[in-house]
């Protein structure tokens, strides 16, 4: 690993201020990724901005409307075994105890996941399917508008990733298959049932990251079952082609996913 | 250089580090607590686990830094005086090892699992919750027969967790 300089920030202005006077900075949340891939070398940030111990970003709190807010810092585990999420959004709840391991689960966070957007990331597939609004330091964005691509995302290098809000779903599932050794998603369907009608997202298996899969939701709208989409399939030019699996095997990989998920919930 | 204070098995700590030290790194160079061992360096494999303030945690992925101001746990801090943790003593008699180099990370993640999960586990999720921690010797089922023997004994003495 280079050469680093590792400030901790005690609230959102602290790690604004210091994020300003750093060469060349990144935030540090979990850093269940920078970590790793600093210590590859592949990235070098001159500062280093722990986000860890800002209590503002912490949290989970059930609203008013039904709607659950994660604060960014919170980690997988505590998502995974947090009462309110469990009973309203199981799918959520669900999927981040699939995440990595359990070592990693305590220290990894839904902020710093979502403002990695690797495509084998399983966050994302959730935020998309359920509709969540993603909050920063300066706006709130739809989770459409938030993943603009592999390792992409809308924010800006000195925006922070505040909070995330779950809004109600009637019903939710998550079916991942994870790679045997590294345990990230080769494909993961999230499939949730909401006010706004079905919505279906994937992660882990497409080129740009995340996507939804509209004909997936048309045919379940019309009937709920796993039949309903177990001829419904991805192009596969679309799809990641890597050593763990070819571009056709992770549509198929889709199709199977998508399958479970909703069958998990009939 | 950075000066980061910790509280490791029940005494606080400090020490000079560059910013980049990995925790692992701070504990066994530093601290010479070298029961904590790093094997992948890429957070596969769990001979690096520790907990920080009471949590499982992979020591080659976290900076020392990170680590400041909380409260750590090695394989060295698990025994009270000669008396081993009730999963270190089953590990023991259950044969759960054969070269040791994972046995650090197993028994932290052991304890983190009973902890987190109650004592009553069965051997689904023993095996389950032991996907972060990798042994290339025993196929496991020692590893796996010992959580399962040091969980059914701390059911019946629920204060010994850790």
């Amino acid at each position: 690993m280079y050469e680093t300089s590792y400030h901790r920030a005690g609230s959102v202005s602290d790690a604004e201020a210091a994020i300003a006077n750093a060469e060349d900075g990144k935030f540090l949340a979990g850093g269940q990724t920078l970590i790793a891939t600093m210590k590859q070398r592949l990235a070098a940030p001159t500062d280093l901005i722990d986000l860890r111990h800002i209590a503002d970003l912490k949290g989970i709190a059930k609203q008013a409307d039904g709607s659950i807010r994660i604060g960014a810092a919170t980690c997988h585990a505590d998502v995974a075994t947090n009462e309110d999420v469990r009973t309203s959004i199981p799918g959520l709840a669900d999927l981040a105890g699939k995440i990595g391991d359990p070592h990693v689960r305590h220290m990894g966070t839904l902020g710093g996941s979502i403002a990695n957007n690797d495509p084998a990331a399983d966050y994302p597939a959730a935020l998309m399917a359920l509709g969540a609004t993603v909050e920063t330091n300066k706006r709130s964005l739809a989770a459409e508008d938030f993943f603009t691509g592999m390792f992409e995302t809308a924010l800006e290098d000195d925006e922070i990733v505040v909070a995330v809000t779950f809004p109600e779903c009637t019903t939710s599932a998550y079916a991942k298959f994870p790679n045997p050794a590294s345990r990230y998603s080769m494909a993961g369907v999230f499939v949730a049932k909401g006010d706004s009608g079905v919505r279906v997202a994937v992660s882990g298996a497409g080129q740009d990251g995340v996507f939804r899969v509209p004909e997936m939701e048309k045919a379940l709208e019309s009937q709920w079952s796993a039949d309903a989409v177990a001829n419904i399939k991805v192009p596969a030019e679309d799809m990641l082609s890597d050593i763990h699996g070819s571009s056709e095997y992770r549509a198929n990989l889709v199709t199977v996913m998508a399958k479970r998920a909703v069958a998990a919930l009939s | 250089m950075t000066t980061v204070t910790m509280t490791v098995n029940g005494k606080t700590v400090s020490g000079e580090v560059e910013d980049r030290t990995l925790l692992v790194e701070f504990i066994r160079e530093n601290l010479e607590l070298t029961g904590t061992h790093v094997g992948c360096d890429t957070s596969q494999c769990g001979v690096c686990v520790i907990h920080m303030d009471g949590k499982a945690i992979k020591s080659c992925t976290t900076l020392a830094v990170q680590a400041s101001g909380s409260q750590i746990t090695t394989i060295e801090g698990l025994a009270t005086g000669d008396e081993l943790h009730p999963v270190q003593k089953a590990f023991k008699e259950h044969h759960g090892l054969q070269c040791g180099f994972c046995t650090p990370g197993m028994v932290m993640a052991a304890v983190d699992m009973i902890n987190r999960l109650g004592p009553n586990l069965d051997e689904a999720t023993i095996r389950h919750e032991l996907e972060g921690n990798l042994c290339r010797c025993t196929g496991y089922h020692n590893i796996v027969k010992a959580i399962k023997a040091a969980a059914d004994e701390m059911a019946a003495l629920p204060q010994a967790a850790e």
